[in-house]
């Protein structure tokens, strides 16, 4: 590998927990200087970052906190979660191009005790909503279950399919301690025993949980993370796909409601760029607002064909002992929900050695927000 | 009674806001190139024109997928049958379904509809009716 190369050299975070009882900008910032020290790097030494344009923390306000004397490359994502991993791209560009020398990425909020995404939104945040809120198309749950619908009646799933991939990230995340859910598995019965959210296709246990925390990243060349002795993952490929009449929430106008367009471009570019398969993929790390959006991307990414999902969950192929190990901290839904970040924390934990559910000789991790992604590897 | 936030008219779609408040469905269409778009834009992506005309829709399509938008704990508003309806001319648009009784023991996906307008306490929506008959 050469060692101009990108790499993750420090990963940082806070507590989850459904009230930190501090300010968001004390959560970036722990967060921040835990991953800077991880790496092996001193504050003085990082000259970038990149957060998510939703992120509240501004940049200035955060290094006064660090001690980071100069920034001289500032990038923030675009749109909401889906942009998770493209804060990664966003950062392996600059250090790659000489832009900059060491990027930390952060993204911290008080999403459970401050704002919820999940309540109905109150003003139109962007002029697509006109085509949704005057409808009572006001939330997340109802505006992405109007796609999931359709998916459930072309292929005959009804939500118990959906609950199954919950079990498997509860039974995850009851063996982590970092999640919110550790020591909290839950039956198929436990999930059906859930509360509607929007009947007859999400349960309130099909919802990521709404959480307060940070993550921070610390992204740099080979060559410097090995001058610093840090634990460093290269990062193999890294993409973010954004299609013509494509939107965040509203995903209703391309061809076949019945796939995820988006991921099936991402994970054919990011197999490209890594020089491997979906064969070759060890452990996916796949955001899940709702637990449906796994399924559209298990199939995307090429993991199984159309329509299959639901059999390949039924069958183990992601849970423990199985093929494709997935979410292996318990996901968004049973870790928490730090937008999707707290997933990249755990892929590099799987090559690092040193995940709660660590999975054996993993060479390769997917890391997936949907319409960016990244394959970290060995 | 339902209660429902009115559209925020900008720039590039009060033409489909002023022909929904007189009883029209309208299409954003292209007045060099004829394309339909929807939702509208300033610019026609298929020959940078900024001809922007309207026609109007015949109202008939049918439902893709559907949900009912109803409060999980606090039952503060009558259900509402949410559709993406399929138009004939070729375009998408988000919309309620009226007149039908929102149960969960039906399938809608697929069914013929047709556009009425319902004025909601001053507000005007476009919205679509099971078509008479099912084609």
């Amino acid at each position: 590998m050469s060692g101009k190369r990108a790499v993750i050299a420090g990963i940082g975070h806070t507590e989850f927990s459904q009230n930190s009882g501090r300010s968001t900008m004390q959560l970036a910032a722990e967060a921040s200087l835990a991953s800077i020290r991880d790496a092996g790097f001193s504050p003085n030494e990082v000259d970038g970052t990149v957060t998510f344009s939703m992120d509240t923390n501004d940049e200035l306000a955060l290094i006064r906190s660090l001690g980071v004397p100069m920034l001289r490359f500032c990038a923030r994502t675009r749109g909401g979660g889906g942009g998770a991993s493209a804060t990664v791209q966003l950062a392996a560009a600059a250090v790659e191009s000489g832009q900059a020398d060491a990027v930390l990425v952060y993204r911290a909020f008080n999403e459970r005790s401050g704002h919820r995404f999940g309540q109905p939104v109150q003003a139109n945040p962007d002029p697509a909503w006109n085509w949704a809120s005057p409808f009572s198309l006001n939330t997340p749950a109802k505006v992405y279950s109007l796609t999931f619908q359709r998916y459930m009646y072309e292929f005959g799933l009804t939500n118990e399919d959906f609950g199954r991939y919950t079990v498997v990230a509860r039974d995850w995340a009851s063996t982590n301690p970092n999640a919110q859910f550790f020591e909290r598995p839950i039956t198929l019965q436990d999930h059906q025993d859930s509360r509607w959210i929007v009947e007859p296709i999400l349960r309130k246990l099909d919802c990521c949980l709404e959480s307060d925390g940070g993550v921070a990243l610390l992204i740099t060349t080979a060559e410097r993370a090995a001058d610093h002795g840090s634990d460093a993952v290269p990062i193999l490929g890294s993409s973010a796909i954004q299609l013509e009449g494509g939107h965040e929430m509203f995903a209703y106008y391309h061809d076949d409601l019945c796939e995820y367009p988006e991921g099936r471009i991402l994970g054919e570019q990011l197999y490209r760029q890594a020089g491997i398969t979906a064969a070759d993929i060890d452990v996916a790390m796949i955001y899940e607002n709702f637990s449906p959006i796994v399924f559209l991307q298990l199939e995307a990414f090429g993991f199984c064909g159309r329509g299959e999902a639901s059999d390949f969950i039924k069958d183990g192929h992601i849970g423990r002992g199985g093929s494709l190990p997935t979410n292996t901290n318990g996901g968004l839904l049973g870790e928490g929900y730090i937008h999707g970040m707290n997933n990249i924390v755990e892929g590099v934990r799987q090559l690092r050695g040193t995940s709660s559910n660590q999975i054996s000789g993993a060479e390769h991790v997917l890391v997936s927000a949907g319409r960016s992604g990244i394959i970290l590897g060995r | 009674m339902t209660t429902v936030r009115p559209p925020i008219s900008d720039f590039d779609d009060a033409f489909f806001w002023e022909g929904i408040n007189s009883h029209q469905l309208l299409i954003q269409q292209c007045g060099d190139c004829s394309v339909l778009r929807h939702p509208p834009t300033p610019i026609c992506a298929s020959c940078g024109s900024m001809n922007n005309q309207a026609t109007e829709s015949a109202g008939k399509g049918s439902i893709l997928t559907w949900i009912i938008s109803q409060h999980p704990t606090e039952p503060d508003e009558e259900p509402r049958i949410v559709i993406l309806v399929q138009l004939d001319e070729g375009t998408r648009i988000v919309s309620n379904l009226v007149d039908v009784a929102p149960t969960h023991d039906q399938v809608l996906n697929d069914k013929r509809v047709e556009v009425c307008f319902v004025d909601y306490d001053g507000t005007v929506l476009p919205q679509f009716r099971l078509a008479e008959v099912q084609s």
